[in-house]
């Protein structure tokens, strides 16, 4: 055979679970690295002859640690493993040592190999780094174009968080119950940042970041088949279905935003979202709410409406509701202040974020829907005032861009709106969501 | 002789695939299943979602509801065709035309009892 494709997706999803048993035995990430890349080789001259082994997970964590091993032989006398000519035919051996290498070691190394990179000293675009060229294997050079930065900055970041988790000490026994939920909870975290770094991201590398979602969901389904009756793990997997199915439409032809309101729905992926939906069905028979689940449930929401007004906004308001009480926070205010002021009106959802000025006073959402509310209102100078603010606090060209066409869409209608107010008190147009 | 065909694969290996590899895989497959369609021989063709989504119910005394694929192995199942087959031999012929240049595993089972619209 000379055709080698099939071997990529082979070493691709075999290597969160061969590298992290190899962190287990060689107690270093370097090495544990160091020896699947060699294990990977050896799998590309191997397989193609003999045929792919029964479980290439178990073969290349075999071939690894007797690679590493051979390597790092310093005098000592080892119990000497097969080489890994003995194991690459399909015979008992590798049956044999398949079983050893069985589900539960697997489920504690794929959770510590992600939890090595959430150390609390890396900053977030350092443990999503890692986690993309540990866990992922993606290559310094595609990390490097996600991140729209050069090759040699994305390899010294990635050395820089190298070192500090070398130094780091995560225990390698199999951790309690306590400890695993708090692992779990951590990597949940960094999974989503994972998502968002792509998510958030816009213009003409849009396409690139779409990677870093789908590779998010790749250790999200990963996490969840290891861990399957874990609620915060469905929640997060089937929140991530539910934005990552937008994808299609969440751009325009010239890489500009487009609004929930506006996107074109029939480009949504029904498969994501019915399996999002299914996941939500699964999470709630175990009544364990959690921050990830609701978010979940909030998507599910907006996914299910077929046109944007037949969107539930009094269960999207119930589900803030729950969230505020689970997780105060005054971006979760804001995010409910949305479905206020499509159930109430912007008045009431003016109320409900003008305690926040302080608090967000930096916050580039907080002034566009602010500036928004202002704007049904029929307060246009105000409006006006909080989209300026809005632009000069945008991350993005696009967020700005976007924030420039309610500016306009404001001059537009300003004479409009004036004649329209002589006649009716303020009760708004169409009030236009924020998320996207 | 109706025969299921059902589809194993190695699950961490289809949800790494792209979309364009998904799709490429589809097509493949599609041109073998139309000749089948356009002869009368294909039953209903399943997908299913993946394992992560399954609900296992163990009965007994008190049934137990589990999160989860009924077993637990690298290879899941993840869909079926009921396709109808002169032969063993024809359906395993059929087998390696769909599965042609992938690493799927088909298992093949007679069928005993087909009722396409659920009557009694």
């Amino acid at each position: 055979m000379t055709d080698l494709a099939w071997i990529d997706p082979l070493l691709r999803s075999a290597r969160p679970q061969a590298l992290g048993a190899l962190v287990r035995y060689f107690r270093d990430l370097d090495r544990a690295e160091e020896a699947f890349q060699e294990a990977s080789l050896r799998a590309l001259t191997h397989w193609p002859q003999n045929g792919p082994p029964r479980d290439p997970t178990a073969w290349l964590v075999l071939v690894g640690r007797n690679v590493g091993l051979d390597e790092a032989r310093r005098g000592k006398k080892r119990e000497p493993l097969p080489g890994d000519e003995a194991i690459s035919d399909l015979d008992d051996a590798e049956s044999n040592i398949a079983e050893r290498l069985d589900n539960s070691h697997y489920r504690d190394d794929v959770l510590r190999l992600l939890f090595i990179c959430c150390h609390p000293d890396l900053p977030a675009v350092q443990q999503i780094a890692l986690a993309l060229r540990v866990v992922c294997g993606l290559t310094v050079k595609e990390i490097a174009r996600a991140f729209l930065i050069s090759e040699s900055a994305m390899e010294q970041r990635i050395t820089r968080a190298k070192s500090k988790v070398a130094n780091a000490d995560v225990p390698f026994e199999a951790p309690g119950a306590i400890e695993r939920a708090e692992r779990l909870g951590a990597v949940a975290a960094m999974i989503y940042l994972v998502f968002n770094e792509g998510y958030s991201a816009s213009g003409g590398e849009a396409h690139l970041r779409v990677a870093l979602c789908e590779e998010a969901i790749r250790l999200a389904r990963l996490l969840l088949t290891l861990f399957p009756a874990e609620p915060e793990i469905m929640g997060l997997t089937a929140l991530l279905l539910f934005q990552h199915a937008r994808a299609a439409a969440r751009f325009d032809a010239d890489g500009e935003i487009v609004l929930l309101d506006d996107q074109d729905r029939s480009r949504w992926d029904r498969d994501m979202i019915a399996e999002g939906h299914a996941l939500l069905e699964k999470v709630a028979r175990h009544r364990q709410p959690g921050s990830y689940q609701i978010q979940a449930a909030i998507a599910g929401v907006h996914a299910h409406a077929a046109r944007p007004q037949d969107t539930d906004w009094s269960e999207i308001d119930q589900h803030y509701a729950t969230l505020e009480r689970l997780q105060p926070s005054p971006v979760v205010t804001l995010n409910r202040a949305v479905a206020v002021s499509k159930t109430q009106g912007p008045a009431a959802a003016l109320a409900l974020i003008e305690p926040l000025a302080g608090v967000l006073g930096g916050y580039f959402h907080f002034f566009g829907l602010r500036g928004a509310l202002l704007a049904q209102l029929g307060r246009l100078d105000e409006a006006r005032i909080a989209f300026d603010r809005a632009i000069a606090l945008a991350h993005t060209p696009a967020e700005a861009a976007h924030i420039r066409m309610h500016l306009d869409r404001l001059m537009r209608d300003g004479e409009i709106w004036k004649s329209r107010q002589k006649n009716r008190a303020g009760d708004g147009g169409a009030p236009r969501s924020f998320s996207v | 002789m109706l025969y299921a065909f059902l589809c194993c694969h190695d699950e961490a290996i289809v949800n790494s695939w792209t979309k364009e590899e998904d799709d490429a895989v589809l097509a493949k497959r599609h041109r073998v299943t139309e000749k089948l369609a356009a002869a009368g021989r294909l039953g209903p063709a399943v997908r299913l979602m993946p394992t992560t989504t399954a609900t296992t119910v163990r009965m007994g005394r008190d049934p137990v509801v589990l999160d989860g694929p009924f077993a637990e192995t690298k290879e899941a199942l993840l869909g079926f065709y009921l396709i109808d087959c002169g032969s063993l031999e024809d359906a395993i012929e059929t087998a390696k035309e769909i599965g042609r240049d992938e690493k799927v595993v088909f298992e093949i089972r007679p069928v005993k009892l087909f009722l396409p619209k659920g009557a009694a």
